[in-house]
C-alpha cells in the first residue's frame, strides 16, 4: 500500500474487472513475502521450540509408517507384490515423499483456521497463509529428504546425476499438494466436516497412489493409479531419488501445468471467499 | 491539508441470525462472487437476516477524528471491519486514500512461545511494516514498551499488561494516512494510558482516525465529529460533538428508581426548584438549585443525617452534599418534615443527572433509606466540556512590562 494510492470497497463482484484483479492479486503475492517468512519461521520456532525431538519429527511420522509396512509385508500379512526396488527402499521412499505432499496438503488450511484471530482483525495480505504454508511444507520436505538420501545410499541405492532434479520433484509435490489444500479451505474453513474427514480421505489416496503399493498391472486399480494425478509426481520424484529411469516424465510436466492452472483458480476462489469466511469466524 | 481521506456512501452490511443457515448462504454468496455477480446482490434480506448496518454515508478529512458511538450491537464494529477491508459490504461504496492503520487489536499475530524480540518482527510484519522499517525503529519500539530487560523472554511469561504495551508499541510505530481505533486503550497502568493516550493524540493532527468508543469523556476530548448508530441505522452525524453525546446518552434510560436501607425513613416526594418555579427538570448552568425533601423518619431517630448524591451520565458519582458533613442537624420525633437544601451557582457539567438521597442514623452506617434515581434533571449550557465540573473562573489578563 503506497502513500497516495485509494482502495475502494464496493459489493461488486471483482471478477467482472479480470485485469484489476489480476493485478492486485499480482501485487498482494509480491507483498506478502516478508510477512509469509515472518509467519513460516513463527511457526516453525514454535514448533520446535517446545518438542525435546525438534525437528525429528519432520520424518518420525513417515518413519514409523515405514517400518509397520515392512512388519506387514515381511510377516505375510498384507501381499505388496513385486516393487521395482528393494520394498524397505521403495517403501521408506514413498512415505517420505507422500509426507511432502501431505504436509502441503495440509498447510492451507491449518493456516486459516490457525490464523482465524488474526483474519477478524487485521487487515493483512491473505495470500501469506499460502506462501508461508509453502514455506513451511518447503522446509520440512528439505529436512525428510536429507535424513532419506543418506538412508538409501545406507541401504545400498546410489541416486546418480539426475538427483539435480529432487528439488524440481519436492517443489512439484508442494505445489500440487498446496493447490489441493487450498481448493478444500473456502469450505473447509465454512464447515469443519472438511477438515475431520480430510485424514481419511488423505489415506484412501494414498493406497490409490505409488506410496506402499507398487503400480498394478491389471484391474480397476490400476485405472484408478492411473487417473490419479499425484502418481506421475511421486514416482517421478522417487525415480530421480532412487537413480531408476523415469517413465512418466511427460505426465509429470502435464500435472504440473494443470496444478499451475488449478492454483491460480484457486487462489482467486480463496481471495473472493476470504471476506465471506471472515464474516462467519468468531472474532 | 484539507484532503479529503474517506468517503463512505450509503453503506450497508446484512447479517444471518441462524448459524447453519449463515454458513449455507456464505456458500452462495461464494458462487454469485465467481460468477461474476454482485456480493450478495439485490437489496433484500433473505430468511433469518437483518442489517447489522444501514445506509450510513460520512466524509473524513486529515485532521479530524470521527467518534463512531451506540449501544452494543449497533453496528459499530461491523462499519469497522468494513473499513479495514475485513469483510466487504453488502451495498453502498467506501473510498479510502492513503495507507490504513488499525489499533483493532493489540500484539497481533503474537506468538506466546517465542520471546518479545521475535514477536516484534512477527506483529510489524503483519501491520504492514517491512522488516528494514521494523529494524530501524526497533529501539525506538523496545524503548516506548519500556521492556529491555524482557526482551529475550517468551511472550507467554509476559503479564497481559506488558503484552499490550508491545503490541501498542509496535503499533504506534505505523504511519497511516486512516486510522482505525476500536476501544483498545483501555487496558494497561495510567503511566502507559497517558502514553497511548498522547500518542494517538499526535497520530489524529496527522491523519483521519475512526475511533469506536464507549467512553464519552474520551470522545469529547479527541473527536471533532460524532456519528451514533442505534441497530445500523445513523441516528446522529454532525461536528456537534455535545449534541451527539446528548443523543447517545438519551439512548438508555437512567435506570429505575431503586429503594434499599433498613426502611426506617420514607421519601414521599422530591421536587426541584430553580429560579423560583418548582417542579422544573432543567437547570441552567451556574443557577441555583433547591431541592425539596418530604420525609418520614422513625422516632426512634433522634438525629437523622441525609445525604445526597450527583450522578452523571457515565454512571460516575460526581457530586455530594452530606447534612453530617455540613454539621447540619435537626431532632426528629418522627413527624413529617419539609427539608430544602439549596445548592448555589450549580458547575456542573451540562448534561444529565440522576439524584440519589440517602438518610442515615447518627452512625452513618446504618442506613434508613437509599433512594437511587429518585430525580433526574438536565443542566443546561452554552458550551459542554469533558469534565465533570465546569468552573466559572474569575480572570484576569495583564501585559507583563518588560524591565
Amino acid at each position: 500500500m503506497t502513500r497516495n494510492e485509494t482502495t475502494i470497497y464496493t459489493p461488486e463482484s471483482s471478477v467482472r474487472h479480470p485485469l484489476m484483479m489480476l493485478t492486485a492479486m499480482t501485487r498482494d503475492l509480491f507483498a506478502c513475502r516478508g510477512l509469509a517468512w515472518r509467519f513460516a519461521v513463527r511457526d516453525i520456532r514454535a514448533q520446535y521450540r517446545q518438542t525435546i525431538l525438534g525437528l525429528t519429527w519432520a520424518f518420525i511420522l513417515p518413519l514409523a509408517n515405514t517400518i509397520i509396512w515392512i512388519f506387514l509385508n515381511r510377516t505375510g500379512i498384507v501381499n505388496v507384490g513385486e516393487t521395482p526396488l528393494p520394498y524397505p527402499v521403495y517403501v521408506f521412499s514413498g512415505t517420505m515423499i507422500w509426507a511432502v505432499f501431505m504436509d502441503a496438503v495440509n498447510a492451507p488450511l491449518q493456516q486459516t483456521i490457525n490464523a482465524k484471530s488474526l483474519l477478524t482483525k487485521v487487515n493483512f495480505p491473505r495470500e501469506a497463509l499460502v506462501v508461508s504454508g509453502i514455506y513451511q511444507s518447503l522446509f520440512n520436505g528439505i529436512i525428510k529428504m536429507s535424513v532419506l538420501l543418506p538412508a538409501l545410499l545406507l541401504l545400498g541405492v546410489y541416486p546418480g546425476w539426475p538427483l539435480i532434479f529432487l528439488p524440481v520433484g519436492i517443489l512439484s509435490l508442494v505445489f500440487a499438494g498446496t493447490a489441493f489444500g487450498l481448493l478444500l479451505t473456502p469450505i473447509g474453513a465454512l464447515y469443519a466436516d472438511i477438515g475431520k474427514i480430510l485424514p481419511l480421505l488423505m489415506q484412501f489416496l494414498m493406497y490409490f497412489s505409488p506410496v506402499v503399493f507398487p503400480m498394478p498391472e491389471t484391474g480397476w486399480a490400476a485405472v484408478l493409479f492411473k487417473i490419479n494425478p499425484a502418481t506421475p509426481l511421486i514416482l517421478t520424484t522417487r525415480d530421480w531419488l532412487t537413480g531408476m529411469a523415469p517413465e512418466y516424465t511427460a505426465l509429470f510436466f502435464g500435472v504440473n501445468l494443470l496444478v499451475l492452472a488449478v492454483l491460480l483458480l484457486v487462489w482467486i476462489v480463496f481471495r473472493l471467499a476470504m471476506p465471506i469466511l471472515i464474516e462467519r469466524m468468531s472474532s | 491539508m484539507n484532503d479529503t481521506l474517506v468517503k463512505v456512501d450509503n453503506l450497508s452490511k446484512k447479517f444471518c441470525r441462524d448459524l447453519k443457515r449463515s454458513l449455507w448462504y456464505g456458500l452462495k454468496d461464494l458462487g454469485d462472487e465467481l460468477l461474476g455477480r454482485s456480493h450478495s446482490s439485490d437489496g433484500r434480506l433473505r430468511k433469518d437476516e437483518f442489517w447489522a448496518v444501514k445506509d450510513i454515508s460520512f466524509r473524513l478529512h486529515r485532521g479530524e477524528c470521527l467518534g463512531l458511538i451506540g449501544k452494543n450491537g449497533a453496528g459499530k464494529s461491523t462499519l469497522l471491519k468494513m473499513l479495514n477491508g475485513l469483510i466487504i459490504p453488502s451495498e453502498g461504496r467506501i473510498e479510502l486514500k492513503g495507507r490504513v492503520g488499525a489499533l483493532i487489536e493489540l500484539g497481533a499475530g503474537f506468538n506466546p512461545i517465542l520471546t518479545g524480540r521475535e514477536n516484534i518482527y512477527v506483529n510489524g510484519a503483519v501491520l504492514g511494516l517491512s522488516t528494514k522499517e521494523i529494524r530501524r525503529k526497533f529501539d525506538e519500539i523496545v524503548d516506548f514498551a519500556e521492556m529491555e530487560e524482557f526482551l529475550d523472554t517468551p511472550v507467554q511469561n509476559y503479564s497481559s499488561g506488558m503484552r499490550v504495551r508491545l503490541g501498542f508499541a509496535v503499533a504506534s510505530h505505523m504511519d497511516p494516512d486512516i486510522l482505525l481505533i476500536d476501544e483498545v486503550l483501555a487496558v494497561g497502568d495510567v503511566g502507559f494510558r497517558a502514553k497511548c493516550f498522547n500518542t494517538i493524540n499526535n497520530m489524529i493532527e496527522r491523519t483521519a482516525v475512526i475511533l469506536v468508543t464507549h467512553s464519552m469523556p474520551k470522545a469529547s476530548r479527541v473527536c471533532s465529529d460524532i456519528l451514533v448508530m442505534d441497530r445500523g441505522v445513523n441516528v446522529f452525524n454532525g461536528k456537534d460533538v455535545a449534541g451527539g453525546i446528548d443523543c447517545y446518552y438519551r439512548q438508555f434510560n437512567v435506570g429505575e428508581e431503586r429503594v434499599g436501607g433498613s426502611g426506617k425513613a420514607i421519601i414521599h416526594d422530591v421536587e426541584l426548584e430553580s429560579n423560583g418555579v418548582m417542579g422544573i427538570d432543567t437547570v441552567e448552568h451556574l443557577d441555583d438549585l433547591v431541592l425539596h425533601l418530604d420525609t418520614t423518619i422513625d422516632g426512634e431517630i433522634k438525629t437523622p443525617n441525609i445525604s445526597v448524591l450527583f450522578i452523571n451520565q457515565e454512571m460516575q458519582d460526581v457530586a455530594q452534599c452530606s447534612s453530617y458533613f455540613n454539621e447540619q442537624s435537626f431532632y426528629n420525633q418522627g413527624e413529617r418534615w419539609r427539608i430544602s437544601l439549596t445548592l448555589r451557582k450549580i458547575n456542573l457539567n451540562p448534561g444529565r443527572y440522576s439524584i440519589g438521597i440517602a438518610i442515615h442514623g447518627k452512625t452513618r452506617i446504618e442506613i434508613l433509606a437509599r433512594y437511587q434515581n429518585i430525580k433526574v434533571f438536565w443542566v443546561r449550557g452554552k458550551h459542554v466540556g469533558f469534565a465533570p465540573v465546569q468552573f466559572q473562573g474569575e480572570w484576569n489578563f495583564t501585559k507583563a512590562i518588560d524591565t
